[in-house]
Protein backbone atom coordinates (compact mmCIF):
# COMPACT_ATOMS: atom_id res chain seq x y z
CA UNK A 1 0.00 0.00 0.00
CA UNK A 2 3.14 2.10 0.62
CA UNK A 3 4.32 2.04 -2.74
CA UNK A 4 1.24 2.96 -4.04
CA UNK A 5 0.59 6.55 -2.39
CA UNK A 6 4.42 7.59 -2.92
CA UNK A 7 4.59 10.39 -5.33
CA UNK A 8 7.26 8.92 -7.83
CA UNK A 9 8.58 5.44 -9.18
CA UNK A 10 11.59 4.53 -10.87
CA UNK A 11 11.36 5.32 -14.40
CA UNK A 12 12.34 1.61 -14.68
CA UNK A 13 9.84 0.28 -12.91
CA UNK A 14 7.15 2.51 -14.50
CA UNK A 15 8.98 0.91 -17.47
CA UNK A 16 8.62 -2.52 -16.96
CA UNK A 17 5.57 -2.43 -15.73
CA UNK A 18 4.44 -0.91 -19.09
CA UNK A 19 6.00 -3.24 -20.90
CA UNK A 20 4.56 -6.07 -19.29
CA UNK A 21 1.16 -4.83 -19.26
CA UNK A 22 1.63 -4.44 -22.94
CA UNK A 23 2.64 -8.43 -23.23
CA UNK A 24 -1.39 -8.82 -21.30
CA UNK A 25 -2.64 -6.13 -24.12
CA UNK A 26 -1.14 -8.38 -26.68
CA UNK A 27 -2.36 -11.73 -25.55
CA UNK A 28 -6.00 -11.13 -23.82
CA UNK A 29 -6.73 -8.59 -26.35
CA UNK A 30 -4.47 -8.90 -29.45
CA UNK A 31 -3.57 -5.19 -29.38
CA UNK A 32 -0.70 -3.12 -29.08
CA UNK A 33 -1.21 0.01 -26.51
CA UNK A 34 -1.70 2.97 -28.42
CA UNK A 35 -4.11 6.50 -27.93
CA UNK A 36 -3.98 9.23 -30.74
CA UNK A 37 -6.69 7.13 -33.08
CA UNK A 38 -8.76 7.34 -30.30
CA UNK A 39 -8.79 11.58 -30.91
CA UNK A 40 -9.43 10.98 -34.31
CA UNK A 41 -12.47 9.06 -33.44
CA UNK A 42 -13.81 11.46 -30.80
CA UNK A 43 -13.20 14.15 -34.32
CA UNK A 44 -15.58 12.50 -36.18
CA UNK A 45 -17.88 11.79 -33.70
CA UNK A 46 -18.04 15.97 -32.51
CA UNK A 47 -18.53 16.74 -36.12
CA UNK A 48 -21.43 14.17 -35.97
CA UNK A 49 -23.01 15.98 -33.50
CA UNK A 50 -22.65 19.45 -34.99
CA UNK A 51 -25.14 17.81 -37.87
CA UNK A 52 -21.91 17.35 -40.09
CA UNK A 53 -23.79 15.04 -42.64
CA UNK A 54 -20.48 14.12 -44.67
CA UNK A 55 -18.96 12.45 -41.62
CA UNK A 56 -20.22 8.69 -42.47
CA UNK A 57 -19.32 9.54 -46.43
CA UNK A 58 -15.59 10.71 -45.44
CA UNK A 59 -12.81 8.67 -46.75
CA UNK A 60 -11.18 9.57 -43.39
CA UNK A 61 -13.99 8.23 -41.23
CA UNK A 62 -15.14 5.60 -43.22
CA UNK A 63 -11.48 3.77 -42.22
CA UNK A 64 -11.46 5.12 -38.47
CA UNK A 65 -15.09 4.99 -37.88
CA UNK A 66 -16.01 7.68 -34.99
CA UNK A 67 -17.15 4.94 -32.99
CA UNK A 68 -16.31 4.03 -29.28
CA UNK A 69 -13.50 1.17 -29.31
CA UNK A 70 -11.23 -0.77 -27.03
CA UNK A 71 -8.60 2.25 -27.51
CA UNK A 72 -11.13 4.94 -26.75
CA UNK A 73 -11.60 2.98 -23.40
CA UNK A 74 -7.71 2.66 -22.68
CA UNK A 75 -7.92 6.61 -23.46
CA UNK A 76 -10.89 7.03 -20.71
CA UNK A 77 -9.05 4.46 -18.74
CA UNK A 78 -5.72 6.69 -18.53
CA UNK A 79 -7.56 9.55 -16.84
CA UNK A 80 -9.42 7.40 -14.36
CA UNK A 81 -5.21 6.03 -13.49
CA UNK A 82 -3.87 9.13 -13.47
CA UNK A 83 -6.35 10.46 -11.00
CA UNK A 84 -6.18 7.54 -8.95
CA UNK A 85 -2.48 7.87 -8.50
CA UNK A 86 -2.31 11.25 -7.76
CA UNK A 87 -4.66 11.16 -5.49
CA UNK A 88 -3.73 8.65 -3.70
CA UNK A 89 0.25 9.89 -3.89
CA UNK A 90 -1.07 13.79 -2.52
CA UNK A 91 -0.18 15.06 -6.34
CA UNK A 92 -3.25 15.90 -7.49
CA UNK A 93 -4.21 19.93 -8.20
CA UNK A 94 -5.48 21.81 -10.40
CA UNK A 95 -3.01 23.74 -12.15
CA UNK A 96 -3.28 26.10 -15.55
CA UNK A 97 0.28 27.19 -15.73
CA UNK A 98 3.09 24.33 -15.25
CA UNK A 99 6.56 25.85 -13.38
CA UNK A 100 8.82 25.57 -16.30
CA UNK A 101 6.36 27.48 -18.65
CA UNK A 102 5.52 30.25 -15.85
CA UNK A 103 9.70 30.61 -15.07
CA UNK A 104 10.19 31.82 -18.80
CA UNK A 105 6.98 32.77 -20.08
CA UNK A 106 5.22 34.46 -16.94
CA UNK A 107 1.89 32.76 -15.30
CA UNK A 108 -0.86 33.82 -16.94
CA UNK A 109 -3.26 31.32 -18.20
CA UNK A 110 -4.28 32.84 -21.64
CA UNK A 111 -1.10 32.41 -23.48
CA UNK A 112 -0.69 28.99 -21.91
CA UNK A 113 -3.84 27.52 -23.15
CA UNK A 114 -3.58 29.41 -26.64
CA UNK A 115 0.19 27.93 -27.11
CA UNK A 116 -1.38 24.52 -25.63
CA UNK A 117 -4.24 24.78 -28.24
CA UNK A 118 -1.85 25.55 -31.31
CA UNK A 119 0.67 22.75 -29.77
CA UNK A 120 -2.24 20.29 -30.13
CA UNK A 121 -3.31 20.66 -33.28
CA UNK A 122 0.05 20.27 -34.49
CA UNK A 123 0.01 16.82 -32.46
CA UNK A 124 -3.17 15.38 -33.33
CA UNK A 125 -2.84 16.32 -37.13
CA UNK A 126 0.99 14.88 -36.97
CA UNK A 127 -0.17 11.67 -34.74
CA UNK A 128 -2.82 11.05 -37.57
CA UNK A 129 -0.28 11.97 -40.80
CA UNK A 130 2.21 9.45 -39.47
CA UNK A 131 -0.15 6.94 -38.31
CA UNK A 132 0.77 6.36 -34.44
CA UNK A 133 1.72 8.24 -31.56
CA UNK A 134 4.35 8.59 -28.51
CA UNK A 135 3.00 5.10 -27.32
CA UNK A 136 0.97 3.47 -30.84
CA UNK A 137 4.57 4.21 -32.59
CA UNK A 138 7.03 4.91 -29.68
CA UNK A 139 6.40 2.34 -27.36
CA UNK A 140 4.10 -0.34 -28.83
CA UNK A 141 5.73 -0.25 -32.79
CA UNK A 142 9.23 -0.39 -31.53
CA UNK A 143 8.91 -3.01 -29.35
CA UNK A 144 7.69 -5.11 -32.22
CA UNK A 145 10.82 -3.94 -34.27
CA UNK A 146 8.51 -1.95 -37.04
CA UNK A 147 10.55 -0.04 -39.71
CA UNK A 148 7.52 2.54 -39.44
CA UNK A 149 7.90 2.72 -35.70
CA UNK A 150 11.34 3.57 -35.03
CA UNK A 151 11.76 6.43 -37.90
CA UNK A 152 8.42 8.00 -36.42
CA UNK A 153 9.20 7.44 -33.28
CA UNK A 154 13.09 9.25 -34.10
CA UNK A 155 11.18 11.40 -35.75
CA UNK A 156 9.53 12.83 -32.69
CA UNK A 157 12.26 13.01 -31.01
CA UNK A 158 14.45 15.49 -33.48
CA UNK A 159 11.33 17.53 -34.11
CA UNK A 160 10.41 17.32 -30.07
CA UNK A 161 14.33 18.55 -29.31
CA UNK A 162 14.42 21.08 -31.97
CA UNK A 163 11.10 23.06 -30.77
CA UNK A 164 12.06 22.71 -27.28
CA UNK A 165 15.71 24.44 -27.66
CA UNK A 166 13.81 27.09 -30.07
CA UNK A 167 11.44 27.86 -27.37
CA UNK A 168 13.44 28.02 -24.08
CA UNK A 169 16.19 29.05 -25.77
CA UNK A 170 15.47 31.62 -28.86
CA UNK A 171 12.08 32.94 -27.88
CA UNK A 172 12.50 32.63 -24.09
CA UNK B 1 -5.62 -3.16 -44.60
CA UNK B 2 -6.30 -0.19 -43.25
CA UNK B 3 -3.74 1.88 -42.52
CA UNK B 4 -4.70 4.14 -39.70
CA UNK B 5 -6.02 1.54 -37.63
CA UNK B 6 -3.80 -1.27 -37.60
CA UNK B 7 -6.06 -2.86 -34.91
CA UNK B 8 -9.12 -3.04 -37.41
CA UNK B 9 -12.00 -3.33 -36.64
CA UNK B 10 -12.45 -5.82 -33.77
CA UNK B 11 -12.74 -4.47 -29.98
CA UNK B 12 -15.90 -2.72 -29.94
CA UNK B 13 -17.71 -5.66 -27.73
CA UNK B 14 -18.62 -4.92 -24.45
CA UNK B 15 -15.47 -7.80 -22.82
CA UNK B 16 -12.98 -5.61 -25.02
CA UNK B 17 -14.29 -2.28 -23.80
CA UNK B 18 -14.09 -3.06 -20.26
CA UNK B 19 -10.38 -4.79 -20.85
CA UNK B 20 -9.69 -1.70 -22.69
CA UNK B 21 -10.61 0.55 -19.52
CA UNK B 22 -8.98 -1.90 -17.03
CA UNK B 23 -5.46 -1.65 -19.15
CA UNK B 24 -5.75 2.05 -19.48
CA UNK B 25 -6.42 2.52 -15.37
CA UNK B 26 -3.24 0.76 -14.95
CA UNK B 27 -1.53 2.21 -17.60
CA UNK B 28 -2.47 5.92 -16.38
CA UNK B 29 -1.71 4.95 -12.91
CA UNK B 30 1.60 4.18 -14.49
CA UNK B 31 2.24 7.38 -16.28
CA UNK B 32 1.09 9.09 -13.66
CA UNK B 33 3.79 7.74 -11.24
CA UNK B 34 6.33 7.72 -13.57
CA UNK B 35 5.98 11.96 -14.14
CA UNK B 36 4.98 11.78 -17.52
CA UNK B 37 1.59 13.56 -16.91
CA UNK B 38 3.45 16.42 -16.15
CA UNK B 39 4.76 19.30 -18.28
CA UNK B 40 7.85 20.07 -16.58
CA UNK B 41 9.21 16.43 -17.28
CA UNK B 42 8.57 15.56 -21.17
CA UNK B 43 10.17 19.23 -21.44
CA UNK B 44 12.88 18.80 -19.15
CA UNK B 45 13.19 15.59 -21.79
CA UNK B 46 13.11 17.67 -24.76
CA UNK B 47 15.51 20.34 -23.74
CA UNK B 48 17.85 16.90 -22.66
CA UNK B 49 17.98 18.14 -18.76
CA UNK B 50 16.23 14.75 -17.27
CA UNK B 51 15.65 11.72 -19.07
CA UNK B 52 13.01 10.32 -17.42
CA UNK B 53 10.82 9.90 -20.69
CA UNK B 54 13.31 7.75 -22.57
CA UNK B 55 14.21 5.62 -19.25
CA UNK B 56 10.36 4.81 -19.32
CA UNK B 57 10.21 4.04 -23.38
CA UNK B 58 13.37 2.36 -23.35
CA UNK B 59 12.67 0.08 -20.48
CA UNK B 60 9.34 -0.59 -22.08
CA UNK B 61 10.69 -1.48 -24.99
CA UNK B 62 13.00 -3.98 -23.31
CA UNK B 63 10.81 -5.56 -21.50
CA UNK B 64 7.62 -5.78 -23.88
CA UNK B 65 9.58 -6.85 -26.65
CA UNK B 66 11.30 -9.96 -25.10
CA UNK B 67 7.50 -10.52 -23.86
CA UNK B 68 5.92 -10.08 -27.08
CA UNK B 69 8.28 -11.90 -29.12
CA UNK B 70 8.18 -14.67 -26.85
CA UNK B 71 4.36 -14.77 -26.70
CA UNK B 72 4.62 -15.03 -31.16
CA UNK B 73 6.69 -17.89 -30.57
CA UNK B 74 4.34 -20.09 -28.42
CA UNK B 75 1.56 -18.70 -31.61
CA UNK B 76 -0.05 -17.21 -28.62
CA UNK B 77 -0.40 -13.79 -30.32
CA UNK B 78 0.62 -12.05 -33.67
CA UNK B 79 2.15 -8.84 -34.46
CA UNK B 80 0.46 -5.58 -35.28
CA UNK B 81 3.18 -3.44 -37.55
CA UNK B 82 1.55 0.00 -38.72
CA UNK B 83 2.68 1.21 -42.53
CA UNK B 84 4.71 3.87 -43.18
CA UNK B 85 6.80 5.52 -45.64
CA UNK B 86 9.38 8.39 -45.80
CA UNK B 87 6.42 10.98 -46.95
CA UNK B 88 3.77 9.52 -43.79
CA UNK B 89 6.91 8.70 -41.28
CA UNK B 90 9.17 11.73 -41.43
CA UNK B 91 7.27 14.29 -42.05
CA UNK B 92 4.36 13.26 -40.18
CA UNK B 93 7.01 12.53 -37.19
CA UNK B 94 8.26 16.02 -37.26
CA UNK B 95 4.96 17.83 -36.71
CA UNK B 96 4.41 15.60 -34.24
CA UNK B 97 7.61 16.62 -32.57
CA UNK B 98 7.03 20.28 -33.09
CA UNK B 99 3.34 19.64 -31.22
CA UNK B 100 5.00 17.42 -28.36
CA UNK B 101 7.17 20.16 -27.43
CA UNK B 102 4.63 23.34 -28.49
CA UNK B 103 2.15 20.84 -25.92
CA UNK B 104 4.34 19.75 -23.50
CA UNK B 105 2.50 16.66 -23.60
CA UNK B 106 1.68 13.75 -26.33
CA UNK B 107 -1.58 12.10 -26.67
CA UNK B 108 -1.59 9.29 -23.97
CA UNK B 109 0.16 11.92 -21.43
CA UNK B 110 -2.25 14.52 -22.06
CA UNK B 111 -5.02 12.28 -21.04
CA UNK B 112 -3.13 11.39 -17.52
CA UNK B 113 -2.01 15.47 -17.39
CA UNK B 114 -6.00 15.61 -17.35
CA UNK B 115 -6.19 13.13 -14.68
CA UNK B 116 -3.74 14.78 -12.99
CA UNK B 117 -5.56 18.36 -12.70
CA UNK B 118 -4.08 20.01 -15.47
CA UNK B 119 -6.32 22.78 -17.01
CA UNK B 120 -3.63 23.89 -19.62
CA UNK B 121 -4.01 20.04 -20.84
CA UNK B 122 -7.59 19.40 -20.76
CA UNK B 123 -9.08 23.05 -21.82
CA UNK B 124 -6.22 23.93 -24.23
CA UNK B 125 -4.25 20.84 -25.66
CA UNK B 126 -7.23 18.10 -25.63
CA UNK B 127 -8.94 20.35 -28.10
CA UNK B 128 -5.99 21.43 -30.10
CA UNK B 129 -5.55 17.53 -30.47
CA UNK B 130 -9.30 16.66 -31.50
CA UNK B 131 -9.14 19.77 -34.09
CA UNK B 132 -5.84 19.01 -35.79
CA UNK B 133 -7.24 15.05 -36.06
CA UNK B 134 -10.12 16.42 -37.50
CA UNK B 135 -8.23 18.23 -39.78
CA UNK B 136 -6.67 15.96 -41.44
CA UNK B 137 -9.54 13.89 -41.34
CA UNK B 138 -10.52 16.65 -43.43
CA UNK B 139 -7.30 16.68 -45.78
CA UNK B 140 -7.11 13.11 -46.28
CA UNK B 141 -8.22 12.00 -49.57
CA UNK B 142 -5.68 14.94 -50.79
CA UNK B 143 -3.31 13.57 -48.90
CA UNK B 144 -3.47 9.48 -48.91
CA UNK B 145 -2.76 8.80 -52.54
CA UNK B 146 0.12 11.48 -52.48
CA UNK B 147 2.77 12.42 -49.58
CA UNK B 148 1.60 10.03 -47.48
CA UNK B 149 2.75 6.98 -50.22
CA UNK B 150 6.25 8.81 -51.29
CA UNK B 151 8.77 6.27 -50.17
CA UNK B 152 6.84 3.43 -49.07
CA UNK B 153 8.12 0.77 -46.86
CA UNK B 154 4.77 -1.10 -45.96
CA UNK B 155 3.92 -3.15 -42.88
CA UNK B 156 7.70 -4.32 -42.27
CA UNK B 157 9.47 -5.13 -39.28
CA UNK B 158 13.47 -5.09 -38.88
CA UNK B 159 14.33 -8.64 -38.80
CA UNK B 160 11.83 -8.82 -42.46
CA UNK B 161 14.10 -5.72 -43.91
CA UNK B 162 17.39 -7.50 -42.93
CA UNK B 163 16.00 -10.78 -43.67
CA UNK B 164 17.07 -12.63 -40.28
CA UNK B 165 14.77 -14.38 -37.43
CA UNK B 166 13.30 -12.08 -35.04
CA UNK B 167 15.95 -13.00 -32.28
CA UNK B 168 18.80 -12.05 -34.37
CA UNK B 169 17.36 -8.22 -33.91
CA UNK B 170 15.72 -9.04 -30.35
CA UNK B 171 18.59 -10.20 -28.77
CA UNK B 172 21.17 -7.39 -29.66
CA UNK B 173 18.49 -4.86 -29.33
CA UNK B 174 17.79 -5.65 -25.92
CA UNK B 175 21.89 -5.64 -25.41
CA UNK B 176 22.25 -2.01 -26.73
CA UNK B 177 19.17 -0.28 -24.94
CA UNK B 178 20.42 -1.68 -21.71
CA UNK B 179 23.54 -0.67 -22.33
CA UNK B 180 22.21 2.98 -23.12
CA UNK B 181 20.73 3.13 -20.17
CA UNK B 182 22.88 1.75 -18.45
CA UNK B 183 25.19 4.52 -19.68
CA UNK B 184 22.96 7.66 -18.72
CA UNK B 185 22.37 6.01 -15.38
CA UNK B 186 26.40 5.81 -14.98
CA UNK B 187 26.49 9.70 -16.66
CA UNK B 188 24.41 10.46 -13.80
CA UNK B 189 21.88 12.03 -16.34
Amino acid sequence: MELLQETRWSPYLVGAGIGILSWFTFLLSKKPIGCSTAFARTSGMIAKLFGRRNVETSLYYQEVPPVIDWEWMLVVGIIIGSLISALLSGDFHWQWVPERWAAAFGTAPVPRVIVALIGGIFLGFGARWTGGCTSGHGISGTLQLAVSSWISAICFFIGGIAAAFFIFHVIA
Amino acid sequence: MNPHTASGKNGTNRGQLIAGLVFGIIFGFLLQKGGATKYDVIIGQLLLQDNTVVKIMLSAVVTGMIGVFLLKNMGWTKLTIKPGSVGMSVIGGLLFGIGFAVLGYCPGTIAGAVGNGYLDASVGGLIGIIAGAGLFAALYPRLKGGILKKGDFGTKTLPEVLRVPDWAVVAPAVILILALLYWLESAGV
